[in-house]
């Protein structure tokens, strides 16, 4: 058993990091292993941190309404490097009209303002790979 | 939530219930822990011992006498009710010029500018960092081409715009300036307010470009540039909002925002400036959150803290540098998505402690911004909730009704105490600039986020709506939604405007640019050229990159 290991990522321009940042503390004290980007990653960015980190779990920050053009790209970019069983979450301002899109190209979790850290823990503890090997 | 806030915000927590007040009415209380949203213990009661050491002449003053406790102006708003002006951009700069003329028919008496993150991080439309951006979260601005569409139609001689510009401000105000000039209005005439706060960028929101110092000095060239061209514009917004967005409390809010202030103030004299040539023209922003007493203090706080130290710290002696003016918007982080009308109630409280706090200028929040940007019905609403503080509601016609309170008055010299110790800590660091290199407000900050969230989760706050009261099931309520067609549209104006324009000239102000920036001069003028000439934005912005280089923040979680 090896703790869960979580790429946090804001991808775009935004800089408004307070719920990456608290998202990030919560997951660390629920006993995960964090590594935060800091800001503005490209999509190409913040692949290669997952793959570099060998990240059970990507979990990507954005506010903005840049989700709509960043998350196909992430996705795209995870699936040509193989990585189909990292579990991909997305945190923000993300429009009901959005939600069947993402979840139709393999995000799982999309937490939206007034999510709980609790939630958000136990979401990404049921739902990573590593959970087979717990 | 005792323990909160950490530092600089720790309020010197007091127990005194049963000391106070009649023998019996410290008998059944509820078993909540009675705290602002920021964690400051308060009492059952306050009582005239609380505020015994407060001298009326000193101290408060009626409004409009120094130390402006009580206000600014002697009428309090019979002579003039604040400003309501609402932000707004989106999409194309022709989306939002409609925006800005409905707003202004339905009786707004200000612009405020919203810009894309493209335009807030100096960067084209094209620009690969631009992807899914262009005209999101604020109104696209590229070129001179999109200001002139963007106040088509309205008259800059005839109203006041503020613009939320930080790190490429210089760029934007110049092109308002060309705006005006080619509309006829006298440049020192016009007014406005643009943001130019970089302080707050490295603290909390993000948007910066350059390294701290060389973005200070396109702040103090734009301060000497106005002092002597536009002479009632307000170069600088000196910004709590974005800091107790971030997380901060009410202290540090109020803290971490006037240490900036004397940050500007310090740079500009450093800069060769007399004082009262420039301060006049700087204001502030601060939020209105949610714990009613608390931000009136806040604001009554700050009126003082800053004549005070204008007068003691820089020998200030217009009246006008001592006079805290401040714009005020209600906490976008309040809002929640959950049960979304209820947004309408907790606005409209915030709304009524800016003015109670004597706010120049105000914004409300629409009630589904934790959704989206604002629908036009959306932002009527907001608008009308000012309205009808300001008309029906009485309260703005007396100055300053909650002087005298024992317990605003008691909060009040708390805060000034407090914030005076968070002076100290960063004077000690060596300066604001300074402490921000050693990342100290940005913990602060970050700390006190975490220490809240913890505490809706514990339930030790209760958020309506969110951890308690929570509907079964809900109705959605209808939301903007912005497409890629402001993107697509952008893209083709900025390959026309590239096109059309003379390049050898763009190339020459450009040069110009960089060299005033590698060297000494007033980045003003040359940015003011190349402007004229229809450079970019991003154009200009990395004209000086070139010469500045770029800020990466050691990220702190």
């Amino acid at each position: 058993m090896h703790k869960i290991r979580v790429v946090i990522a804001k991808p775009g321009l935004d800089g408004h990091d307070r719920g990456a940042k608290v998202i990030a503390r919560a997951l660390r004290d629920a006993g995960m292993e964090v590594i935060y980007t800091g800001l503005r990653q490209t999509p190409e960015q913040v692949v290669a941190a997952a793959l570099q980190e060998d990240a059970d779990v990507i979990g990507l920050s954005i506010l903005s309404g840049a989700h709509t053009k960043i998350c196909p790209r992430v996705m795209e970019l995870v699936r040509q490097h193989g990585l189909d069983d990292v579990l991909v979450v997305v945190g923000g301002i993300i429009p009901d009209l959005d939600v069947p899109r993402l979840e139709s190209i393999g995000i799982k979790g999309i937490f939206r303002p007034g999510s709980a850290m609790k939630d958000i823990v136990e979401f990404i503890e049921q739902n990573v790979r590593t959970q087979a090997e717990i | 939530m005792g323990a909160m806030p950490p530092a600089s915000g720790a309020p010197s927590a007091g127990r005194r219930s049963s000391e106070k007040g009649s023998p019996t009415a410290a008998a059944a209380v509820r078993p909540a822990q009675f705290t602002t949203i920021s964690g400051r213990a308060v009492e059952r009661l306050y009582t005239p011992q609380d505020v015994a050491g407060l001298e009326y002449a000193r101290d408060l003053n009626d409004p409009g006498g120094f130390p402006y406790t009580r206000g600014i102006h002697p009428t309090g708003y019979r002579g003039k009710l604040w400003t309501m002006r609402q932000f707004a951009g989106f999409g194309t700069p022709e989306d939002t010029n409609a925006r800005y003329k409905e707003l202004l028919r339905n009786g707004g008496t200000g612009l405020s500018v919203a810009f894309d993150l493209p335009t807030l991080m100096g960067r084209d439309p094209d620009h690969p960092l631009s992807l899914g951006e262009v005209g999101k979260c604020g109104v696209s601005i590229a070129s001179l081409a999109d200001m002139e569409t963007l106040f088509e139609g309205i008259s800059l001689a005839d109203i006041t715009t503020s613009m939320t510009i930080n790190s490429p401000a210089s760029m934007i105000f110049a092109m308002y300036l060309v705006v005006a000039e080619r509309q006829g209005a006298d440049w020192r005439r016009i007014s406005g307010t643009i943001q130019n706060d970089i302080l707050k960028e490295f603290i909390a929101q993000k948007e910066y470009i350059y390294p701290p110092r060389p973005s200070m000095r396109l702040i103090t060239d734009v301060f000497s540039y106005c002092a002597r061209e536009v002479p009632r514009w307000n170069t600088i917004s000196v910004s709590g909002y974005h800091i107790r967005e971030a997380g901060a409390t009410a202290l540090q809010e109020l803290a971490f925002t006037l240490r900036d202030g004397i940050e500007y103030v310090q740079y500009g004299v450093d800069a060769g400036l007399d004082v009262d040539e420039f301060v006049p023209r700087i204001s502030f922003f601060f939020n209105a959150h949610s714990d009613f007493f608390e931000e009136i203090a806040k604001y009554r706080a700050a009126r003082r803290i800053w004549a005070r130290v204008m007068q003691e710290r820089f020998y200030a002696r217009d009246e006008r540098s001592l006079k805290l003016r401040f714009h005020s918007q209600t906490a976008g982080v309040s809002l929640t998505a959950q049960q979304p009308y209820n947004n309408v109630v907790r606005t409209a409280l915030q709304a009524l402690s800016a003015v109670l706090g004597g706010t120049q200028s105000l914004h409300t929040n629409s009630l589904d911004e934790a959704l989206a940007l604002p629908t036009s019905e959306a932002v009527t609403i907001a608008l009308r909730t000012q309205q009808i503080i300001a008309h029906e509601s009485g309260v703005a016609n007396v100055a300053d009704p909650l002087g005298g309170s024992y317990f605003v008055e008691k909060l009040t010299s708390d805060m000034e105490r407090e914030a005076l110790g968070v002076f100290r800590t960063i004077d000690d660091m060596g300066g604001m600039v300074a402490a921000i290199e050693q990342g100290y407000p940005q913990k602060e900050v970050a700390e006190s986020a975490y220490l809240l969230q913890q505490a809706i989760e514990r339930r030790d706050k209760i958020i309506v709506g969110v951890n308690d009261f929570i509907a079964e099931s809900e109705e959605p309520v209808p939301t903007l939604y912005i497409d890629e067609a402001a993107s697509e549209r952008q893209l083709a104006k900025l390959e026309t405007v590239r096109r059309e324009r003379d390049n050898d000239r763009v190339r020459r102000a450009l040069d110009a640019l960089r060299d005033v920036g590698g060297g000494s001069g007033n980045t003003m003028e040359p940015i003011l050229e190349a402007v004229r000439a229809y450079a970019t934005v991003g154009e200009m912005c990395d004209a000086l990159r070139d010469v500045w280089g770029e800020y990466e923040e050691v990220p702190v979680v």
